[in-house]
């Protein structure tokens, strides 16, 4: 049974940990969460990087967020990935597969994945 | 949209970007209709753009001038052959009572009932991005009630966002057991 001192308990150990605030990272990864972007698949997408980021334990380095729609609609679901110092990386049509694959490869092992990557428009 | 619970999400980020301080979501299930509710107290439509929003050709987005997430909505539960509204007070005229309510009916027994999915994938995704604002979920079904206050949440983690990645997870698996206990919902995942 899930019960709120389970929460206490992350609480704990959050407050054990040096890092403790949210947007820290060096990493931001931006997920389109406009109607264009939800209709496509956005939302799996979203949550497989949450999943994914903590599970390979980069919550300390990579923020996941959400934005509206950039105008690429029809490329949806966009996500865009931005590194300090680093040009910025426009991933398109993603799934829930890709999404994994990109945190592997790329927030992890710091290769961008090109095939996923928009072409010239 | 391939599920009702993607609507909600969608509608929802309007109350985010309306600057809601609480966005309340209810949904009253009976084995024949679907009611859903989506209210926040953010700054609310003004009367010309509220009779507007219905519209397709009427959006806030700056990147081209279509907005389909309120018709989208309206589509999925007049398809039903049920009832869409959609009720706002802009802050100007209304500073101290503003916010937007918008509701809609299924009628699950239509063949063009859309299901409503994953609820609780939708609900990670809004507290994720927003974890500011105040949720509350409740979702009453035939066999018992499901339900979420992220200040409850919030009392409990002290300083830990609600948007931490293990919060969330928590939040998934809390609201899946609640699922579970009432009526044995699978709320399948796509």
């Amino acid at each position: 049974m899930k019960s709120l001192e389970e929460l206490a308990a992350i609480r704990e150990r959050m407050q054990n940990k040096v890092v403790l605030r949210e947007g820290s990272g060096d990493i931001r990864v931006v997920v389109g969460m406009a109607t264009c972007g939800i209709a496509a698949g956005a939302r799996p997408v979203l949550n497989a990087f949450v999943e994914e980021v903590n599970r390979e334990g980069l919550s300390d380095k990579v923020t996941v967020t959400q934005t509206g729609c950039i105008g690429i609609c029809q490329f949806e679901p966009v996500v865009e990935v931005f590194e300090a110092g680093k040009e910025k990386v426009t991933y398109v049509k993603m799934t829930p597969e890709k999404a994994k694959e990109v945190v592997e490869k790329h927030l992890k092992g710091g290769k961008v994945i090109t095939d996923y990557v928009i072409k010239d428009i | 949209m391939k599920e009702i619970s993607l609507n909600i999400l969608d509608i929802a980020q309007n109350s985010v970007k309306a600057g809601a301080e609480t966005v309340r979501i209810e949904l009253k299930e009976t084995t024949e209709t679907l009611f859903v509710s989506i209210s926040d107290d953010g700054c609310g439509m003004k009367p010309d753009f509220l009779a507007a929003v219905t519209d397709p050709f009427t959006t806030t987005r700056t990147t081209r001038n279509v907005g389909l997430g309120i018709p989208l909505f309206k589509l999925a539960c007049e398809q039903t052959g049920g009832e869409f509204s959609i009720v706002s007070r802009d802050s100007e005229n209304f500073p101290t009572d503003h916010g937007t309510t918008t509701s809609a009916l299924f009628y699950k027994t239509s063949i063009d009932y859309t299901p409503l999915g994953d609820v609780i994938s939708t609900l990670t995704v809004l507290i994720q991005g927003a974890p500011e604002i105040r949720w509350v979920f409740t979702h009453t079904l035939p066999g018992g009630e499901v339900r979420l206050d992220t200040d409850e949440l919030k009392e409990a983690l002290g300083g830990v966002p609600l948007s931490h990645p293990e919060v969330v997870a928590w939040i998934a698996d809390y609201l899946k057991e609640q699922y579970d206990g009432a009526n044995g919902n699978p709320c399948p995942s796509i």
